[in-house]
């Protein structure tokens, strides 16, 4: 791990160069067209530092990002609708509810397809269908449904996170459930071990390595599904809605702070969902 | 009341069928027929519930609706597939593809840029690139072109990060084989590595084939010209023509599924080697 750190420093660093070079060249236009409507001639300095320091950049550079996430998180009160923190949560909440649904549906799905064989051979080929199909597509149509049926709010966006994070749990379940060999479940069979107890004693355990890998993939797409959920609500909250008000009114500075915003959302979950694995399968032994 | 009942009955021949489908030898005709069953049914019953219910066409159009709807207007359909999937969705998924192999093989000459690379990449991969839509259709305008870059975007990280697996996949004792051969680091890459690695770059194929339509039809959300899958769903959710979006989302899924699957042959003709795919001849 050591070792890569050096290199990885150098990738980000070498971004940060990249972006910076690519502010000045997107925003080139804008600063030339305002310097030439001003009768002033532009040296090379102070093109960079006012294509550096636009309202409303193509690309702004990452400190203006940075200091718009600093006082929109730290300078503003967590329950004001200008604070980041609050559409953070908006999102987090729905995110965290279609994985926790999604999880369930998908282990509950997966001891289906393990344990019953009609369903191995009915379900399982539509599930890797469904996940063919664009579903996020359908997103706004869940969303004005619900809304017809009288349920809004948490629930429609978190159906969409639900319906992305299943997936993954699935396949990686029925894997998991499948994967003690031959002698491990005559093993258990020489014990008399009824199903039951073959499934809680073997099976489950030797699933948790499957689980967590999928429960990592299943929580970046249920954040996708709830950011791609706020856009049709008509932009009231949430990360998805700033970064549709931001697009409507042109504030790339507030796109970029949401979207890293949720960046830093999906690295925190997917990091705490390894450390959970991480001490659970050394608790387990199998670390 | 006819209609439920009609309903239940619908579910309970299905399952029979397939339980009794089931039970015989596993053979590629019954791996087909199951779970073709299992679909109709479940079609089936949504017609009849829907009916049995009166549930309003508002909430949830009958599949009866909404395949005279897609019978009667194939020409928007066919337009807004030209528009969003042909423009947009595979213009992007070639050049973010095509942009990610070769930058796999730049990279994969450095092993400090290796090193450096993939757990960015990976890192990259796992975050909701899908809201960079919103940016890049500020950039490249209303039209295809952003949708394009959405999709580059989006499909960029996954093939960069599988395919640097996979040219990493061939073992010492082969590469060492290729040098007793002497051969140059060109053939090298095209007779050994590249052809090792076909099993990963597939992978990465089927994961962005999914998301370039993703990519190209929430993009629209953000802005498009007056045709489009993602333009047409969710205006016509605003008009509550909810029968041409399910028609919509059908030819979504069609496509989706078609494009997968075009892409899983390909990969059962290229590596037809590997034993995954030898198993099940």
């Amino acid at each position: 791990m050591t070792r890569s750190i050096l290199p990885i420093l150098t990738v980000v660093a070498a971004i940060f160069v990249l972006w910076y070079g690519a502010a000045v060249w997107l925003n080139a236009a804008w600063a030339h067209d305002k310097a030439g409507r001003a009768g002033v001639e532009l040296s090379f300095g102070e093109l960079v530092a006012d294509t550096w320091s636009q309202d409303k950049p193509k690309l702004p550079a990452p400190h203006q990002v940075a200091v718009e996430l600093w006082d929109t998180t730290v300078e503003k009160k967590i329950t004001s609708k200008r604070s980041l923190i609050y559409h953070s949560w908006v999102t987090l909440s729905a995110t965290l509810l279609g994985f926790a649904l999604g999880t369930v549906l998908g282990v509950g799905l997966a001891i289906g397809i393990v344990y019953n064989r009609v369903m191995d051979m009915s379900v399982m080929p539509w599930v890797i269908a469904s996940q063919t199909i664009p579903i996020l597509a359908i997103a706004p149509m869940i969303i004005v449904v619900l809304n017809a049926v009288g349920i809004s709010g948490l629930l429609p966006k978190a159906i969409i996170s639900m319906y992305l994070s299943f997936f993954p749990v699935v396949v990686g379940m029925v894997k998991g459930l499948r994967s003690p060999g031959v002698m491990q479940l005559d093993q258990m069979k020489t014990w008399n071990a009824s199903a039951s107890q073959t499934f809680w004693k073997l099976r489950l355990p030797s699933s948790m390595p499957y689980l967590f890998t999928s429960m990592k993939v299943a929580m970046a797409a249920s954040l996708v599904g709830a950011i791609v959920g706020e856009l049709p609500t008509g932009a009231v909250a949430g990360l998805g809605a700033r970064l549709l008000a931001g697009s409507y009114y042109g504030q790339t500075i507030q796109i970029w702070s949401a979207l890293l915003m949720a960046a830093a959302l999906a690295a925190v979950m997917v990091a705490l969902i390894g450390a959970i694995q991480r001490v659970t399968l050394k608790r387990m032994g199998m670390a | 009341m006819g209609w439920i009942v009609a309903g239940f009955a619908a579910w309970a021949v299905g399952w029979w069928a397939n339980a009794l489908l089931a039970r015989l030898p596993k053979s590629r005709a019954t791996g087909l027929a199951v779970p073709v069953i299992f679909g109709l049914t479940v079609i089936v019953m949504w017609e009849c519930f829907v009916r049995g219910l009166d549930v309003s066409s508002v909430i949830l159009p009958p599949p009866s609706a909404i395949a005279a709807r897609f019978a009667a207007s194939t020409g928007i359909l066919w337009e807004d597939f030209v528009q969003t999937v042909v423009k947009g969705a595979l213009t992007g998924y070639v050049l973010g593809c095509g942009a990610a192999v070769l930058m796999a093989i730049a990279v994969d000459r450095f092993p400090f840029l290796q090193r450096g690379l993939l757990p960015v990449g990976n890192f990259v991969a796992a975050l909701p690139i899908i809201g960079m839509a919103p940016i890049l259709v500020m950039w490249f305008g209303f039209d295809w072109q952003s949708k394009a870059a959405v999709v580059v975007v989006m499909v960029f990280f996954p093939m960069l990060v599988n395919t640097v697996q996979g040219l990493q996949s061939s073992d010492r004792m082969q590469r060492d084989l290729m040098r007793t051969y002497a051969s140059s680091y060109w053939q090298t890459l095209f007779k050994l590595r590249l052809p090792a690695a076909m099993p990963f770059i597939f992978n990465g194929l089927k994961i962005a084939t999914t998301l370039a339509l993703i990519g190209a039809i929430v993009a629209e959300f953000f802005g498009s010209p007056v045709r489009g899958m993602g333009f047409r769903i969710s205006t016509s959710v605003g008009q509550l023509a909810l029968d041409l979006v399910w028609a919509e989302i059908v030819v979504a899924a069609i496509v989706g599924s078609a494009f997968y699957g075009g892409v899983a042959l390909l990969e059962k003709a290229v590596t037809f080697w590997h034993p995954s795919q030898r198993g099940r001849a």
